[in-house]
């Protein structure tokens, strides 16, 4: 489960102090799918990162299954981070001289796992994204949403149980935006929670909860339609 | 995956850039290398000479004027031969040999001739004192090894010329120049006549084209005694070692016998000291040059390196990488570099040693395997710490600027 307990964010660059978040508070069972949304600069990527044990909050708690993430280390948030979280980004952020398949070994690297067994688990995550034929191709030879699709892969790599989800399809056509969200839907029913954050109401709409940020505060908390229905 | 496949393609990625960054690291340790690899064969080569010449240091009477090197010895002042015990009982560093003298004029088939008392080193060695705290009694390192007797083969007498020592000669034995054995027809194993007493002529010494190939040499002791004049002699010739003169072989000497007067063959051995001299600024100016250049040249590289690659670091970051991880990524990159710098610069360096040696010293240069090390030493050490603070930096990236989505 992950928690916010009273969460205030500001920044204090140039001149007075801006608050991006203030006295957020809310929870997310595990297995729950929620989108954030809000007008740029509502703070929906600072609380993105700040689940994601990336941004300290300035005052509150975060808290990822009874574990307050800032009050860990900066080394143990990033074993949590290998164990627990699988990011997606709206630029996809692949390492551009590493292949597709490298580029999901990455996270596997990172956790230990020994390198043959890399290239078995990231062979079948491409596969499973229909990209066994693109293993050895480096981003740029790929197009763009090839490219989503290894980022989605390298988010699974770990087997996270939380998936942080920044804008995943603002750079996508809308069928390929749809495949996207189906992929993550597809995980959230493997009981992965899933976080997204998206400016466009359609993909909102596919979570099960949407939470709008507004002023620095969740204005409202909706349920989708999904979600009614699931619930 | 493993992190040096990461940094190997990361490399070859952005190879311009990496060669760019290298290059003056490469270029530093490609001209150190070689002008150590041309000033150890330079040295050498001088040493050489310097050893060819034979003896390169005279102790001499004060009052000597030093006209002719190799007939210094013939202006009939003398000094006592107890300065050759002092010589030998001092733990002076660089004396090979040493051949004290006592020359004499005589006359033969009415002819005049030198006579010339040499003390074969036997007698330096017969001595016990000297072997166990003497100059001889450690190893000596200019090419010439003291003999052992019963286990060392003796050397031919012949090699007086070069060596300016023999290992042994009896009290009526005599070697003769080549100019004299010739003016006389006398052969080896002839008797000769000196100054009345009965010589055997043990060797006839090679051309040499100094005074010596005039001179007939016999035992110290029965030329003092043939000439009645005491134990003395008229010069100490040494063979000094090249390195130990230009770093003051002759002033140790001279306040050891204060006494005598202490000459050396200055063009040869000041042309040496300036040499190395120049060749060691060198290598210092170069040394700093390349530590100061290439050291910033690598730090920039990094710096820029590190901000390129300031969303790759944080999407590493958000992937679960540690501040250690990333710091390990730049350092075992700056390795590789400096490994590289090294290598090539070693191999280019000497390239130019080799190909330029010739030209610029006139000696020949050959590839100095041990010169690698030290290359390649010196280039990962700045590349190392060149790069610790880029390396750093990138470590504690903020991941949020670097992901640019807050």
């Amino acid at each position: 489960m992950l928690k916010m307990e009273t969460v205030t964010k500001a920044y204090n660059h140039r001149g007075p102090s801006l608050t991006v978040l203030s006295d957020i508070t809310a929870e997310i069972p595990r297995g729950d799918f929620v989108s954030i949304v809000g007008p740029s600069g509502s703070g929906k990527s600072t609380l993105l990162l700040m689940l994601g044990g990336m941004l300290s909050p300035s005052s509150g708690r975060i808290l990822l299954d009874g574990d307050s993430l800032y009050d860990l280390g900066p080394d143990q948030r990033a074993a949590l981070r290998r164990e627990k979280i699988g990011f997606v980004f709206q630029t996809f952020n692949l390492v551009p001289y590493l292949s597709a398949l490298e580029n999901v070994q990455v996270p596997l690297f990172l956790g230990g796992m020994s390198e043959p067994d890399q290239k078995v688990r990231a062979s079948a995550l491409l596969e499973r994204l229909g990209l066994g034929d693109r293993v050895e191709h480096k981003p740029s030879e790929l197009s763009v949403g090839q490219q989503q699709r290894v980022a989605l892969a390298r988010m699974l790599a770990n087997d996270p149980s939380v998936i942080l989800a920044d804008e995943p399809t603002g750079s996508l056509d809308p069928e390929t935006s749809s495949q996207a969200i189906a992929f993550l839907e597809q995980v959230n029913q493997e009981g992965r929670t899933v976080v997204m954050v998206t400016h466009d109401p359609q993909v909102a709409k596919r979570a099960h909860r949407t939470l709008r940020l507004d002023g620095g505060t969740i204005s409202y908390e909706r349920p989708s339609r999904a979600f009614v229905s699931v619930a | 995956m493993q992190l040096k496949k990461l940094v190997w393609k990361e490399l070859f990625e952005r190879k311009n850039q990496v060669f760019t960054g290298l290059l003056a690291i490469l270029l530093g340790i490609t001209v150190i290398v070689a002008i150590k690899n041309i000033t150890f064969y330079s040295e050498k080569a001088v040493a050489q000479e310097l050893d060819a010449l034979g003896a390169n240091i005279l102790v001499l009477p004060k009052s000597v004027t030093l006209e002719n090197y190799y007939s210094a010895d013939m202006q009939g002042d003398e000094f006592p031969e107890e300065y050759v015990s002092r010589l030998a009982q001092s733990n002076l560093q660089g004396v090979d040999n040493l051949s004290p003298k006592l020359s004499v004029p005589v006359e033969m088939q009415g002819r005049k001739f030198t006579l010339t008392g040499i003390l074969p080193k036997s007698e330096f060695q017969a001595k016990a004192l000297w072997q166990a705290a003497g100059i001889f009694s450690r190893p000596q390192g200019c090419g010439t090894v003291v003999a052992i007797p019963g286990i060392t083969p003796e050397q031919p007498k012949e090699t007086l010329v070069r060596t300016r020592v023999i290992e042994s000669l009896s009290d009526r034995e005599a070697l003769i120049g080549a100019d004299v054995a010739a003016s006389l027809g006398v052969k080896p194993n002839d008797t000769v006549s000196l100054v009345g007493k009965p010589f055997t002529v043990a060797a006839v010494l090679p051309q040499t084209g100094t005074v010596d190939d005039s001179r007939i040499f016999a035992h110290l002791h029965a030329v003092q005694q043939l000439a009645g004049k005491g134990r003395v002699i008229n010069v100490i010739e040494i063979v000094g070692c090249c390195d130990q003169i230009s770093k003051g072989l002759v002033p140790k000497i001279n306040g050891l016998l204060p006494e005598a007067k202490v000459v050396t063959i200055a063009q040869v051995v000041d042309t040496q000291i300036k040499t190395n001299r120049m060749m060691s600024n060198l290598s210092t100016v170069f040394l700093a040059v390349i530590v100061l250049v290439g050291g910033a040249s690598i730090a920039n590289y990094m710096y820029g390196n590190v901000h390129e690659r300031r969303r790759e670091i944080g999407t590493l970051m958000a992937l679960g990488a540690g501040s250690g991880f990333v710091l390990k990524m730049f350092l075992l990159k700056a390795l590789i570099l400096g490994l590289a710098g090294g290598m090539a610069g070693y191999v280019l360096g000497t390239v130019l040693a080799v190909v330029l040696g010739p030209k610029l010293a006139g000696i020949i240069v050959l590839p100095m395997p041990t010169l690698i090390i030290w290359a390649v030493v010196i280039s990962v050490i700045i590349a190392v710490v060149a790069s610790y603070f880029p390396a750093r930096r990138a470590a504690h990236l903020d991941p949020c600027s670097t992901l640019q989505e807050v």
